[in-house]
C-alpha cells in the first residue's frame, strides 16, 4: 500500500461519513431515494455553470449544481402537493426530466466541451491523488492532502455542525412533523434545510469523488445501522463507522479482489458501494433481528 | 428540413422507419406496464431495477467473451441484464418482507449497490485485452440510432408478450393494485403476482437500455403513465392514455433524434413525455390542478350563497312572532354578526346574490330577499334543518355537532336524496323547527 492508496482511502472515507450523516436523516423521512434523484438531477446545473464559467473545478458549478439540487426536492414537492402525486412517482418524473435537460445541454456544447455525463457520474476517485494541496510545507516535511479530501472534508465539518445545531429541531420533524410544527419547529424550514444539506453534499462529493458513492453511502450505512439499533446516537455513530469501513474495504478490495481471478484492478468507487452493501447483508443475515437467527430461534413461543 | 421531418415522422424515410416504430412501441408498452406500477406506489421500482441491470451487462460481456464468443452480442447482454434485474427486484421485495425498512431505503440499497457492482465490473471487464468492451456504456445512455432488424424483431417480441400478459391477468392486476390487502385475504397469490408485474417490468426496461439508455427508461415507466392518471378515473381509460403517451413521446423523440444527431433520443423523448405530464397536470379533466380549482371555485360559491340565503332567514324567523313569515328588509350589520362574516367576504357574497336576483339593496342600505330568493331561502333553510333532523335521529350526532356536520354534507345533497329524507323523516310541513338553537 503506497501514499496513493493512502490519499485515496482518505478521500473515500471521509466523502462516506459526509454523506451518510444527511443519509440518516433521509432514511428516518423515508425519502432515501432522494439522494439518487438529487445526484441525476444537477446535471443541468452542472452543465449550465459550466457552458457560462467554462471551467471544470470553479464555485459556479458547485452552485449550479446546488441550485439543481434543491430545485429537484421544491419540485418534487409541489408536483406532490399539487398535483397529488404520490411521491415516488413526483421524484422519478422530476429527476429524470432534469436529468434529460442535462444530457440535452451537454449534446450541444459536445463540440467545444470538455465534460461528458460519464466523468459526472462516475467522478475519478482513482485521480485524485494527482491534484495535491500544500497544507503544511518546512525544510523536513511535506504533509500534503489531495484537493478533494479538503472539499469532502469541509463538507464532512459543514455536515456535522449542521445536525450538532439543529438535532433536535431534525429528530422531532423527521419523527413527528405535526409536533414540530406544534413546537414551532416549521417542519418545512427543517426540510428544505435537509435537502440544501443533501444537495450540497451530493455536489460537493460528486466533483471530488463521482455520484455513485454519494448514492450508496447515503442510503446503505444508515440502513445497515437501522438494522442492527433503535437510539438515534448510536445509530449517528454505527453509520459513520460503517460508512468508513465500507469505503476502506472497498478500496481494498477493489486492488485485491479482481487479481485473485486474474483480472486487472477495478474502480474503487464502484467497490466501495459494493462493499457497504456486503456490510448491509451481512447485518440483514447475522444482525439482532437477521434472517438467520429468527429462523432458528424459538418462532412458536407464545406470548 | 420540415418535409424531412414529416417524412421521418410518418415513416417514410427507410433508414429510420425501424428506429421510429421500435421506440413508439416501446413507450406504449412502457405506459401500460408503468400503469400498473403507479397504482402499485412502487413507481422508483423502475429506477431501482434498471440500475440493477448493469452489473448483469458486464457479467455478460465477461462471459461471452471467456467463451469466445462475440462479447457485445446483444441477446445475450440483455439476458444478463435480465438476470440481475430480476435479482434487483426480489432483493427490494426480500428486504421489504423481512426487515423494518421502507420501500425507499430497499430500493435505495439495491440500486446504489448493484450500480456500484456494476461500475466495478464494466471496470473490470473493460481492461480485458483483446476485447472491445466499448459501447457497454451506451446501456446508460441509450443510442437509439444504433437499433437494426434484430434488435427491432427483439423489441416487438418481448413488447408482444408483455403487453398480452399483462392484458390477460388485467383483473388480477387490478386488485393487486388498488387492494392488495383483500387480495391476499381473498386467496389470490400476491407474492407471485408481484413478482409476476415485476417480470413484465423488467421485459420492458431490458429492452428499453438499448434504445433509451437506464436512467431514461426509468422517466418512459412513470410520465406516461402519471400523466394519464389526471385525466381518468377509469383504469382501463388510463392504460389506453398512458401508452397513447409514452407511444407519443417515443415517436416524436425518435424522430426528432434521427434527423438531428445532437438531439439525443432519450432526452427528447423524456423532455416530450415530460411536456404532457406538466399539461396534463395542469389541465387533466379529472385530477388535473385547474379542473380541481374551478371546481372548489364553483363548491365554495354554491355554499357562500347556501349560507347568505339561509342566514336571512333564520333571521326573519327570529325577529318575527307571526307565521307566515313577512320578507322584511334587515340590515346588514345585523346580517354580518350572524356567521360572523368579514366584511369583504360579505360584500362578495352579496354582490353574487344580487347578481342572481336573489337579494336587493333597499335605498336605506338594508338588504331585503326578492321574491325567487325568499323562496330559495327558504327551499335551503328547509333542507338543512332536514338534514339536522337525519343526523340527529338516523347517525346518531349530538345536537350541539350537527349544526357543522350538516353544513359539510348538505351542500352535496341533490333535490332527489332531500325528498328521500322528507319522505323518510315524514315531515312535510312547509317549515322546518330548527333542531338546535340558531
Amino acid at each position: 500500500m503506497n501514499i496513493n492508496d493512502f490519499h485515496i482511502i482518505t478521500v473515500g472515507v471521509l466523502c462516506a461519513m459526509a454523506c451518510a450523516l444527511p443519509g440518516i436523516f433521509l432514511l428516518l423521512r423515508r425519502m432515501s431515494m432522494m439522494g439518487d434523484a438529487i445526484s441525476h438531477a444537477v446535471l443541468p446545473g452542472l452543465a449550465i455553470a459550466f457552458l457560462v464559467s467554462g471551467s471544470r473545478t470553479s464555485w459556479g458549478m458547485f452552485f449550479g449544481a446546488a441550485v439543481a439540487g434543491v430545485l429537484t426536492a421544491l419540485f418534487t414537492q409541489w408536483i406532490t402537493k399539487f398535483g397529488k402525486v404520490e411521491r415516488g412517482a413526483a421524484m422519478g418524473i422530476v429527476f429524470t426530466t432534469l436529468f434529460a435537460i442535462g444530457l440535452l445541454i451537454i449534446e450541444q456544447g459536445a463540440g467545444n466541451v470538455d465534460l461528458d455525463a460519464g466523468c459526472v457520474l462516475y467522478g475519478a476517485l482513482e485521480y485524485t491523488p494527482l491534484h495535491l494541496v500544500t497544507l503544511f510545507e518546512s525544510e523536513t516535511l511535506i504533509w500534503q492532502i489531495p484537493h478533494a479530501a479538503m472539499v469532502v472534508g469541509t463538507t464532512l465539518l459543514f455536515n456535522i455542525i449542521i445536525i450538532t445545531l439543529f438535532y433536535k429541531e431534525l429528530t422531532v420533524a423527521s419523527f413527528d412533523p405535526g409536533l414540530a410544527e406544534t413546537q414551532g419547529f416549521h417542519p418545512k424550514v427543517i426540510h428544505y434545510l435537509l435537502m440544501t444539506m443533501v444537495a450540497v453534499t451530493t455536489v460537493a462529493a460528486f466533483e471530488a469523488v463521482g455520484s455513485i458513492i454519494v448514492i450508496a453511502m447515503l442510503i446503505v450505512p444508515p440502513a445497515t445501522a437501522f438494522l442492527l439499533t433503535h437510539k438515534l446516537p448510536v445509530l449517528i455513530g454505527m453509520s459513520l463507522a460503517l460508512a468508513a469501513l465500507a469505503a476502506i474495504l472497498g478500496h481494498l478490495s477493489s486492488q485485491a479482489l479482481p487479481t485473485l481471478v486474474g483480472l486487472p484492478e477495478t474502480t474503487s468507487s464502484g467497490m466501495m458501494a459494493t462493499m457497504s452493501g456486503f456490510l448491509f447483508l451481512l447485518a440483514w443475515l447475522f444482525g439482532p433481528q437477521g434472517l438467520v437467527k429468527r429462523n432458528t430461534g424459538e418462532l412458536i413461543e407464545p406470548d | 428540413m420540415l418535409e424531412t421531418l414529416i417524412d421521418t415522422l410518418f415513416l417514410k424515410t427507410h433508414n429510420t422507419r425501424l428506429v421510429v416504430l421500435g421506440v413508439t412501441f416501446l413507450g406504449a408498452a412502457a405506459g401500460l406496464i408503468g400503469s400498473f406500477l403507479l397504482l402499485r406506489k412502487q413507481s422508483l421500482l423502475g429506477d431501482a431495477l434498471s440500475h440493477a441491470t448493469l452489473p448483469g451487462i458486464g457479467i455478460a460481456f465477461a462471459v461471452m467473451t471467456a467463451l469466445g464468443m462475440n462479447g457485445r452480442s446483444l441477446p445475450g447482454l440483455l439476458l444478463g441484464a435480465t438476470i440481475t434485474g430480476l435479482l434487483g427486484v426480489l432483493g427490494v421485495l426480500a428486504i421489504r418482507r423481512t426487515t423494518k425498512l421502507k420501500d425507499d431505503a430497499a430500493m435505495g440499497i439495491v440500486l446504489s449497490v448493484f450500480f456500484g457492482l456494476g461500475i466495478a465490473i464494466l471496470g473490470m471487464v473493460q481492461k480485458i485485452p483483446g476485447q472491445s468492451s466499448a459501447g457497454l456504456e451506451s446501456f446508460i445512455y441509450g443510442k437509439t440510432a444504433s437499433m437494426i432488424e434484430a434488435d427491432f424483431i427483439l423489441i416487438a417480441i418481448t413488447l408482444t408478450i408483455s403487453v398480452f400478459v399483462s392484458l390477460l391477468i388485467i383483473k388480477e392486476l387490478t386488485l393487486l393494485c388498488f387492494d392488495s390487502n383483500f387480495a391476499s385475504t381473498e386467496g389470490w397469490p400476491v407474492l407471485v403476482l408481484d413478482i409476476l408485474l415485476m417480470g413484465l417490468v423488467t421485459a420492458v426496461t431490458v429492452v428499453g437500455l438499448q434504445s433509451v439508455g437506464l436512467i431514461l427508461i426509468i422517466a418512459f415507466l412513470i410520465t406516461p403513465a402519471t400523466a394519464a392518471r389526471f385525466w381518468t378515473h377509469q383504469l382501463r381509460h388510463m392504460l389506453w392514455l398512458a401508452a397513447i403517451i409514452g407511444a407519443v413521446s417515443g415517436w416524436l423523440g425518435a424522430s426528432i433524434s434521427a434527423l438531428y444527431p445532437n438531439f439525443p433520443a432519450g432526452a427528447i423523448i423524456v423532455i416530450t413525455a415530460a411536456a404532457i405530464f406538466l399539461i396534463s397536470m395542469i389541465f387533466g379533466r379529472a385530477q388535473g390542478v385547474f379542473p380541481r380549482y374551478l371546481r372548489h371555485r364553483q363548491l365554495q360559491k354554491k355554499v357562500g350563497r347556501q349560507h347568505l340565503l339561509r342566514s336571512t332567514y333564520e333571521i326573519l324567523e327570529n325577529s318575527q312572532e307571526s307565521k307566515p313569515l313577512k320578507n322584511l328588509a334587515i340590515p346588514l350589520e345585523l346580517l354580518r354578526k350572524h356567521r360572523y362574516w368579514a366584511k369583504g367576504e360579505l360584500s362578495k357574497l352579496i354582490r353574487q346574490a344580487r347578481a342572481e336576483d336573489h337579494i336587493e339593496r333597499q335605498p336605506s342600505g338594508e338588504l331585503r330577499l326578492s321574491e325567487s330568493g325568499f323562496g330559495e331561502a327558504s327551499r335551503i333553510t328547509r333542507n338543512h334543518r332536514l338534514w339536522e333532523m337525519y343526523l340527529i335521529t338516523h347517525a346518531d350526532i349530538a345536537p350541539s355537532h350537527v349544526d357543522r356536520d350538516a353544513d359539510m354534507v348538505e351542500h352535496l345533497l341533490g333535490a332527489e336524496i332531500v325528498h328521500q329524507l322528507e319522505a323518510e323523516l315524514e315531515l312535510s310541513k312547509s317549515t322546518i323547527e330548527s333542531p338546535h338553537v340558531i
